[in-house]
């Protein structure tokens, strides 16, 4: 399970980073996404997988049972997911103002703000 | 009122701010007040703090109650404590300046509870003791300046604003995965605990990968050679008050973000970084000030001498000694002031001629001679002619450099500062002294303009005046940077405070 997760996130990461050198706006969109999955699936793995042992608290008792998975990673994940969701939409509405200001969804064609 | 309430209270009163200003949208008058008046709330809470700070040595809460490490620490020390002061300083200047782009219009109710906003994820990196949660204000702070950025809407803020987001959410992401993989290797984000699990070399054996990355998530949000593109590309675009605000905050949460990692959590890591520091500090310098040298429009050019700043300030980290961190400190304080300021006269600049391109501009000197003290003040401190404030942060960094003998960077330092002059003297001669070129006259000016300017003008001196004061009365304050660099190289009272604090809910 660990390898099919490491091979996931470094084919998440090499899509990402191909896409955000792209010279199309929308792919920079497609690319900053993939990054960010790989970025939460590799924080979830990189705390250790641990299948069928939920964190639940025993009736009674006052600590999960030895070896239950560790939810704290989940919890960092769901956040990075609602802030990566947030960051998406916005991408995309910064994009198509953009797009609709400059007439082009080049990115060779943004140049303006840097020029000399 | 206890320890841990006046730690939560620096994130309250912004994040109040926020909330009233956007249900009180409906009036300007009653907005604008409480928008002013919550910054100078602020700044009263963040003054108590400092002094409570500099008496105590480290204050630590634990949010809801859960004790470290497993809770996420609030926790003060010297350095944290000043930063807040200063951005909450800061945050009461541009609240008072942005009040005449709001009156005119030109920004709308928006602009209030995201600026509150974005002081909240400001103050938040500086008091959290928690990794992911200093991710977590990054974000907020980000989301914040990503719409400031883009408020009025003009082809060149989106096309800047790209850039911005794009780089910016990239360097998020490698955060994250850094933070993540420190977390699956020592099983806890706590910053104190981390530095406590890494005195064992064998845990800190693995984290190579985790250190550069969060080098660069940090040093992108810093500014740092190579990773600035962003900023010289996007900070000129936005209102001024924005740009302002952005100018003085924004990169040195990331230089605070290294300092905090390379004293703290990752100083068992720092002996491998410390060359390329050195060298990426030298870099920055450079790039930023030959940047500057290239281009003729005032917002440009200051945007490009952030970047060359930040240089002197990482230099001072990278040096670790106690004066050198000391310098750092103080040229955190002193370039907060110094560029908010520049940015606070190029706007009113701007403002008086309709453009900020030096071609187009001349004879402020002639016509607004109180405009030319105001910029004469933060310029020349900026390129640190004495005994204005930019001075004796040089003077401590460089004569740090040289006592531990890193010649090259040092020289490089020195030369850095005679282009910085350079680039303000250019600034200086071609909008001030020259006479206005004959093909552009300014704009007519309207009735009952003086009166209009106060808003404009009022934080621009305060501020002029503070650089003087830090000049001329710097010694007290370079003694609070001396203890606050003596804390920061001897964590253990930091470490202890955190591990130790007992909870406190707000």
């Amino acid at each position: 399970m660990n390898l099919v997760l490491a091979l996931t996130i470094a084919v998440l990461f090499a899509s990402g980073i191909y896409c955000l050198m792209r010279r199309c706006l929308m792919r920079l969109v497609v690319g900053l996404i993939l990054l960010g999955q790989g970025a939460n699936l590799l924080v979830f793995a990189a705390a250790g997988l641990t299948a069928g042992q939920p964190a639940l608290v025993a009736e009674g008792a006052s600590a999960p049972p030895p070896g239950a998975a560790d939810p704290l990673p989940q919890a960092l994940v769901l956040t990075a997911i609602v802030i990566g969701f947030g960051l998406t939409v916005f991408s995309l509405t910064l994009l198509n103002r953009a797009r609709k200001a400059s007439g082009t969804d080049d990115v060779d064609a943004f140049n303006r703000t840097d020029a000399v | 009122m206890s320890d841990a309430g006046l730690l939560f209270l620096q994130l309250i009163v912004p994040a109040a701010t926020a909330t009233v200003c956007m249900i009180a949208r409906g009036s300007a008058r009653v907005q604008h007040s409480i928008g002013v008046m919550g910054a100078a709330v602020a700044l009263a809470a963040a003054a108590a703090l400092l002094l409570r700070v500099d008496s105590v040595g480290v204050l630590a809460a634990q949010a809801g109650g859960w004790a470290a490490p497993f809770g996420i620490t609030i926790v003060a020390d010297r350095l944290a404590a000043g930063m807040v002061l200063i951005s909450a300083l800061v945050g009461l200047a541009v609240a008072v300046y942005s009040l005449r782009d709001l009156r005119d219009g030109a920004l709308h109710w928006e602009f209030f509870p995201l600026f509150h906003l974005l002081l909240l994820g400001v103050q938040g990196s500086f008091l959290t003791g928690d990794l992911f949660n200093l991710y977590v204000w990054f974000e907020v702070m980000l989301v914040a300046s990503f719409v400031l950025l883009t408020l009025g809407n003009r082809a060149s803020q989106l096309e800047g604003a790209l850039k911005y987001v794009m780089l910016n959410i990239v360097a998020s992401a490698l955060f994250l995965v850094g933070a993540g993989l420190i977390y699956g290797k020592l099983g806890t984000l706590n910053m104190a605990d981390i530095a406590v699990k890494l005195q064992d070399p064998q845990e800190a054996a693995l984290l190579h990968t985790s250190g550069v990355l969060l080098l660069a998530a940090f040093g992108l949000k810093a500014g740092l050679f190579p990773l600035f593109f962003w900023l010289p590309a996007s900070y000129h675009t936005p209102r001024v008050a924005v740009s302002a605000v952005f100018a003085g905050l924004l990169t040195k949460v990331g230089v605070y973000a290294l300092m905090r990692a390379y004293t703290l959590f990752f100083a068992a890591k720092f002996a491998d970084l410390q060359a390329l520091l050195l060298w990426v500090a030298a870099a920055t310098m450079v790039t930023g000030v030959l940047g500057a040298a290239a281009h003729f429009e005032i917002r440009r050019i200051l945007s490009f001498h952030i970047v060359s700043q930040i240089g002197y300030m990482v230099l001072g980290l990278a040096l670790m000694t106690p004066l050198a961190l000391a310098g750092a400190i103080f040229y955190l304080g002193h370039h907060i002031i110094v560029k908010t300021n520049l940015f606070f006269v190029g706007g009113i600049v701007e403002h008086l001629r309709g453009t900020g391109e030096l071609s187009k501009l001349g004879g402020l000197y002639k016509h607004a001679p109180w405009l030319a003290a105001l910029f004469f003040i933060p310029a020349f401190s900026l390129g640190g002619i004495p005994p204005l404030s930019g001075f004796w942060a040089k003077l401590a960094v460089i004569k740090a450099g040289l006592e531990a003998q890193a010649w090259a960077v040092t020289s490089i330092a020195l030369l850095v500062g005679v282009l910085t002059l350079f680039s303000m003297t250019k600034i200086w001669a071609e909008a001030f002294w020259k006479r206005q070129p004959d093909d552009h006259k300014p704009p007519p000016r309207p009735v009952g303009a003086r009166r209009k300017l106060i808003p404009l003008v009022l934080p621009s001196a305060v501020f002029a005046s503070l650089t003087i004061v830090i000049g001329l009365a710097g010694g007290p304050l370079f003694a609070f940077a001396m203890r606050a660099s003596a804390q920061l190289l001897d964590p253990q009272g930091y470490i202890e405070a955190v591990l130790r604090a007992g909870g406190g809910a707000p």
